[in-house]
C-alpha cells in the first residue's frame, strides 16, 4: 500500500516536472518559432539563444502580486487556474512514454484523459463567471461552445481507433502499432480505408479543443481584451498558461499513441521513449508552426466547421469501419 | 451538396499554400537590427544637429564672418571671436579667430540655411540621432568642444 502510494507521489511529482518545464520551454519555443517565421530573432538576450528567458519570466509572474478584482466570485475565481492545470497534469499519469514508462496503465486510458480533458472547459467557464467582466464571460461562452462542438468529431475518430484497434488501453494501442511505419493506424488499412483523413480530423480537433489559434476565440486579444483571464494577473495567470501548454503536449501524446505508432520506430529499429518525445515535439512544432501562419476564424466559421465538415466526415468514417470490421 | 466537397479540397489547399510560405520563410535570415547593439549607417542626406568641420590639421575652416549666425530664423546660432596677432610674410596681422560657437538645439528646426550660407564649407549636418535627456541644457551645445573631442577620437582610432 505504502509503495503503491510513493509510487503515485513520485509519478505526479514528475508529471508535474514535465508540465512546467514543457511549458516554459514551449513559451521560448513559441516566440523563437513565430519570431523567425516573421524574419525576427525572438527572444535572444537572455542567455544563449535566450534560454534563460522562461525562467526571467516565471519569476516576474511569481512576484506579482495576486489581484482579486471587487464584486469577483472570489471562490470560483480561485479555483479556475488551479482547475485549468490539474486535469492538465492527470491526464500525465496514463500516458505511455514508452513500454516501461507510464506511471499507472489503465484499460481505459482513452476514455479517462477525454474526462480530463473535458473538464478544461469547466476552468474556463469558472474563470469568465468568476472574474466579473464582460468580455471574460463572452469569451467562456464562446470557448464552450467551441470545447463541446469540437469534442464529438475527436470522440468519433478517437472510437474509430478504438474499435480497429479493439482496445482502450493506450498501452495496448501502441503495441498494437509495433514494427514500421506500415502498421501504424495513420496508414489506411482495409479495414479503415480512411485513417488518413480521421488523423487530421483528429489533429484539428486537438489544435481546437486546446484553445490555439487558429480557433483561439476564447482568448481573442483583439477583440476581447485577453478573453477568458482578462482579470488574471501573476501566477494565476502563470497557471492558466501552463495548463494550456500542457494540453497541447497532451494533445500532441494522444495522437502520438492513437495515429503515429506511440514509442515504435518507422522503420522498426529501436522502439523507445525517444521515438515518443521525437513524434511528440515534431507534433508541437507543427502546432506552432499552424498558430503562426493563420489568421483567426469566426466564431460561425469555427462552429460551421466541426458541425457541417468534421462531424459528418468522422461520422460517415465511423459507420464504414464498423462495416469493413464486420467483413473483413 | 452544390460545392461541398470541392469547398474542402480547395479551403484545404489554400490552407497548405499558407503554411509552405511560413515554412520558407522559417530559413530565410533576419533582418532584424539589433538597435542598441548594432545600429544603421545614416545616409548621406540626413539632417541631424549642425557640426563644425575640420581642416587636415584639424582646425575649424570658419572664419567667424557671422552668416550662419545671420541666416539662422530662430536665432540658434552664437558665434564668438578673438582677435590674435599672426605673422604673414614678414608683418604682423591681426586675424580674427573663431573662440566660441554655440548651437541652441532646442530651437532649431533643421531647415539648413547656415549650412548653405557657409561659403568656406565649415559647417554640415551631423549624423547624431541619439539625442533624449530629460533636461533642456542637454541640448545647448558646443560646438567648438564638440570639434576638437572628434579630432581626438579620430586620432585615437586611426
Amino acid at each position: 500500500m505504502s509503495l503503491t502510494l510513493l509510487n503515485v507521489i513520485v509519478a505526479v511529482v514528475i508529471a508535474i516536472a514535465f508540465a512546467a518545464v514543457n511549458a516554459a520551454y514551449l513559451v521560448w519555443a513559441e516566440r523563437r518559432g513565430a519570431a523567425r517565421i516573421q524574419r525576427r530573432p525572438g527572444p535572444n538576450i537572455n542567455g544563449p539563444f535566450g534560454l534563460l528567458q522562461p525562467p526571467a519570466d516565471g519569476i516576474k509572474l511569481m512576484t506579482k502580486q495576486l489581484m482579486i478584482p471587487g464584486g469577483a466570485d472570489k471562490i470560483l475565481f480561485m479555483v479556475a487556474p488551479v482547475l485549468a492545470m490539474v486535469p492538465a497534469i492527470m491526464s500525465f499519469v496514463t500516458i505511455p512514454f514508452s513500454e516501461g514508462i507510464v506511471a499507472r496503465n489503465m484499460d481505459i486510458g482513452v476514455l479517462m484523459i477525454f474526462a480530463f480533458a473535458s473538464m478544461g472547459a469547466m476552468a474556463i467557464l469558472f474563470a469568465g463567471w468568476g472574474s466579473r467582466n464582460k468580455y471574460a464571460v463572452m469569451a467562456s461562452v464562446r470557448a464552450v461552445s467551441q470545447s463541446v462542438s469540437y469534442e464529438i468529431p475527436m470522440l468519433i475518430t478517437a472510437i474509430t481507433v478504438i474499435m480497429v484497434n479493439g482496445s482502450m488501453d493506450l498501452k495496448a494501442i501502441s503495441l498494437n502499432q509495433a514494427g514500421g511505419f506500415w502498421h501504424w493506424n495513420i496508414f489506411p488499412s482495409l479495414q479503415s480505408p480512411l485513417m488518413p483523413i480521421s488523423f487530421i480530423i483528429f489533429f484539428i480537433c486537438s489544435l481546437a479543443e486546446t484553445n490555439r489559434a487558429p480557433f483561439d476565440l476564447g482568448e481573442a486579444e483583439s477583440e476581447l481584451v485577453a478573453g477568458f483571464h482578462t482579470e488574471y494577473g501573476s501566477m494565476g495567470f502563470g497557471l492558466f498558461f501552463m495548463g494550456e501548454y500542457a494540453n497541447i503536449v497532451i494533445g500532441a501524446c494522444l495522437t502520438t499513441i492513437l495515429f503515429l505508432g506511440g514509442w515504435g520506430c518507422p522503420f522498426g529499429l529501436f522502439p523507445g521513449v525517444w521515438w515518443f518525445l521525437l513524434k511528440i515535439y515534431l507534433l508541437i512544432a507543427t502546432f506552432i508552426w499552424i498558430r503562426w501562419t493563420f489568421p483567426r476564424t469566426t466564431i460561425y466559421g469555427l462552429l460551421n466547421l466541426s458541425w457541417k465538415i468534421l462531424i459528418p466526415i468522422s461520422l460517415f468514417n465511423l459507420l464504414l469501419t464498423a462495416g469493413l470490421l464486420k467483413v473483413f | 451538396m452544390g460545392g461541398y466537397f470541392s469547398d474542402i479540397f480547395y479551403g484545404g489547399k489554400s490552407l497548405l499554400v499558407g503554411l509552405s510560405i511560413t515554412f520558407r520563410e522559417f530559413f530565410k535570415p533576419t533582418v532584424t537590427v539589433q538597435y542598441p547593439y548594432q545600429t544603421l549607417k545614416m545616409s548621406k542626406r540626413f539632417r541631424g544637429h549642425i557640426e563644425l568641420l575640420g581642416d587636415d590639421e584639424g582646425k575649424t575652416k570658419c572664419v567667424v564672418c557671422g552668416m550662419c549666425e545671420r541666416a539662422c530664423p530662430s536665432g540658434c546660432i552664437t558665434l564668438g571671436s578673438v582677435s590674435v596677432d599672426i605673422e604673414v610674410d614678414g608683418k604682423i596681422k591681426k586675424k580674427k579667430v573663431l573662440s566660441k560657437y554655440d548651437l541652441d538645439f532646442t530651437r532649431c528646426s533643421l531647415c539648413g540655411q547656415c549650412v548653405e550660407n557657409c561659403n568656406f564649407g565649415a559647417i554640415d549636418f551631423s549624423k547624431e540621432y541619439n539625442l533624449a535627456s530629460t533636461r533642456k541644457e542637454d541640448f545647448h551645445f558646443n560646438l567648438l568642444e564638440r570639434l576638437k573631442r572628434m579630432e581626438r577620437l579620430e586620432v585615437k582610432n586611426a
